[in-house]
């Protein structure tokens, strides 16, 4: 089955015949690199000439009105929505248009969706557990053991997410915040070198918004954060650079004072909740 | 390691306890009872029971893609024909010149059909090892290619299921042709031996009968086995969230393709095994009907369970020889409504019933069961 794969993917030659994969190449500039994408559903553009450039470690705010494009924007870094034109590069070396959803997931990108979802029929232990950065194949899969060391780690992110004394239960009976927490918790397990957050705050407390932009400030550096969210006081706390999305483009990019004093963003966005 | 795990869970411990107590009680009251007491087990019954354990292990195999994958196919049925047609022609190429056209090589439907020579894909079934091997490979085979095509054009939900009862129609409607040679809607019958086992004789039906509860304790190992795998958990997560569990890096069309291809050729097994105790198989194996039916089974029984399948092909071929004995016409009537009534007020089966009682029992009597002190997988 997996020959007959190779076979028929024909960018490829057999894997074992290349040479080992390298992570990603940031060496020559931004970790994300779109250029020029245009996605069209039914003859409504929801992207329109995108462009969009992430450093290597850097944590950007994407905020922008309802339908602006944001959540098709990750559909299509994620290899979920081809787009009509344009190009996508991860790093220097990986055209990200040329790769589905699990060569994308295990090159390093991570995603949480907008709509917060888990396995609700398994524990918030083996969520965890899946999300784990190893051999994703069937056959180690089917002989996968826990070992130590994966218990450890997933100790750690329990802690983290504040889920340790719920680790044995069903996620499905979990709140939506610590659905959203769980979520966050498996971004980490896969310690993915570019993590795309799509509204990790709706439907958190006070202090849970506090503790999610503790946490995703102290991810950036090491990794690189993309946060698509429209709790303005929450990008506010976290933002160091705003890109607003709107119809499909970039309307403004820069620090939050910058874009909310440009008159534009003022007229389309902001405009409306002030 | 991921087979032997299973072992030390309670509710397998349970299982295969009572399979094998049931089978040593069978076999004892058979063999030691006499004829005109009324605990004697006549040699009919223990092939009918050796028949409820080939529809059990059918069940399982349905339970493993449906209940845990998501898979409602609706034509398992096709891979167990697959698997019996196997067999039956193993069985047929036994009779050797006892047919009553005593041809040495041809079976009497080619001698009929006025065929000259054997078609070459009754090659090699003389030989055991071949057609047990044919068993598991043609079911398989069709598993693969059809998966493959499905899955990997990520055809799911009602629609796969339309496409499995469209295979298990296509193959029945084929394998009607005399022209296919296989005995078109005749089949395959008058077998005569099994590996030199006279198979009318009640010592060989006893055999068949305690074989096939060992393929059945075997194959519910086989996918329990996988259930409580990582891999099983996967095949969860790819059942509840699809699109979650590809962002994760699994490969959702292969953890498909796999878990598809092994319950295949599980139920390829339960068709071999199947096949000498009713002493015939014909196209009716494979009419999508059948295919439902093993679905109601498992609806019944409860699903995502395993042992509930078991339970439920046993319960409901148990009532249907009943009731088609009393009253035939109203059968498919009362399995219909039994589905509703099930559906309805039992939405987790008769599995759901005993879960909700003795809830905390289901763990592993070995909490250690998950950790890495096994050294090697
Ligand atoms: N698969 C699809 N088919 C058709 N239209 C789609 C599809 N996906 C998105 N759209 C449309 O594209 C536009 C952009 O949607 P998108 O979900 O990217 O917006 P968003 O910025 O994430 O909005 P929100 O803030 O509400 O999440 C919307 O008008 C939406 O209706
Ligand atoms: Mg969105």
């Amino acid at each position: 089955m997996s020959l007959f794969e190779e076979f028929a993917n024909r960018d490829r030659v057999f894997e074992f015949l290349t040479p080992v994969e390298s992570p990603v190449d940031v060496r020559h500039g931004p970790i994300l690199y779109l250029e020029d994408v245009n996605v069209s559903f039914d003859g409504f553009k929801a992207i329109n000439n995108l462009n969009l450039t992430i450093d290597d470690g850097e944590l950007r705010c994407i905020i922008g009105p309802n339908g602006a494009g944001k959540t098709t924007m990750m559909d299509i870094i994620t290899g979920k929505t081809a787009p009509d034109t344009g190009s996508v590069w991860f790093g220097s070396r990986h055209n990200l248009l040329r790769m589905n959803e699990p060569e994308i997931a295990s090159l390093g990108i991570g995603r949480k969706f907008q709509k917060p979802t888990v396995f609700e029929a398994l524990t918030v232990f083996e969520n965890l557990e899946l999300a784990m950065a190893t051999d994703k194949r069937i056959i180690p899969t089917l002989r996968a053991i826990m070992r130590p060391e994966y218990r450890e780690r997933i100790d750690e992110v329990l802690e983290t997410i504040g889920l340790k004394d719920l680790r044995d239960n069903l996620a499905g009976i979990l709140s939506h915040g610590q659905k959203q927490w769980l979520e966050i918790g498996m971004l980490l397990m896969q310690k993915p070198r570019l993590l795309l957050v799509d509204e990790p705050v709706a439907g958190m407390t006070e202090q849970e918004m506090e503790r999610t932009a503790e946490l995703l400030t102290s991810l950036a550096g090491k990794q690189s954060v993309v946060v698509v969210e429209h709790d303005m006081g929450f990008v506010r706390s976290i933002a160091r650079k705003v890109t607003v999305l709107h119809q499909g483009s970039v309307l403004a990019e820069g620090s939050m004072d910058q874009v909310s004093n440009d008159p534009e963003v003022i007229k389309v966005y902001l405009g409306e909740e002030a | 390691m991921w087979l032997t795990r299973p072992l030390r869970e309670r509710s397998t411990q349970l299982f295969l306890g009572v399979l094998f107590a049931a089978l040593a009680v069978v076999t004892l009251l058979h063999l030691t009872m006499p004829e005109d007491s009324p605990f004697y087990v006549s040699s009919f019954t223990v092939t009918l029971m050796g028949k409820y354990l080939c529809y059990a292990l059918l069940a399982v195999a349905v339970d493993l893609v449906w209940g845990y994958l998501g898979i409602l196919s609706l034509g398992h049925g096709a891979f167990f024909a697959l698997g019996g047609y196997a067999m039956g022609m193993y069985l047929m190429r036994q009779i050797g010149d006892r047919g009553t056209y005593g041809d040495p090589i041809l079976p009497d439907f080619m001698v009929f059909l006025n065929w000259q020579e054997l078609p070459w894909f009754w090659h090699g079934f003389d030989m055991a090892w071949f057609a047990f091997l044919m068993v598991i490979l043609a079911p398989g085979l069709l598993a693969l290619v059809f998966g493959f095509l499905a899955f990997r054009s990520r055809v799911t939900g009602v629609y796969l299921s339309i496409i499995t009862q469209a295979l298990t129609f296509a193959l029945m409607l084929a394998f009607f042709r005399n022209e296919m040679g296989f005995g078109g809607n005749n089949g395959l019958t008058d077998f005569r031996d099994l590996l030199g086992f006279n198979l009318r004789t009640d010592a060989t039906r006893l055999g068949l009968f305690i074989a096939s509860g060992i393929a059945l304790a075997i194959g519910y190992l086989i996918c329990r086995g996988i259930v409580t795998s990582k891999l099983g958990r996967v095949s969860v997560a790819c059942r509840d969230a699809e699109a979650r569990a590809r962002f994760l890096g699994y490969r959702v069309e292969r953890v498909q393709l796999f878990v598809f291809v092994v319950s295949a050729m599980i139920a390829g097994v339960a068709g071999a095994l199947y096949v000498p105790q009713v002493g015939i198989i014909n196209p009716s194996e494979f009419s999508p009907i059948f295919s439902i039916e093993i679905v109601v089974w498992v609806a019944l029984g409860g699903r995502a369970t395993l042992y509930g399948a078991v339970i439920g092909a046993i319960l409901v071929n148990y009532a249907k020889t009943v009731f088609t004995g009393v009253m035939p016409d109203a059968w498919l009537f009362l399995l219909g409504g039994l589905f509703v009534l099930v559906t309805v007020f039992l939405p987790r089966g008769i599995a759901g019933l005993l879960a909700s009682r003795r809830k905390k029992q289901d763990e592993p009597t070995d909490t250690d069961s998950d950790t890495g002190k096994e050294a090697t997988a």
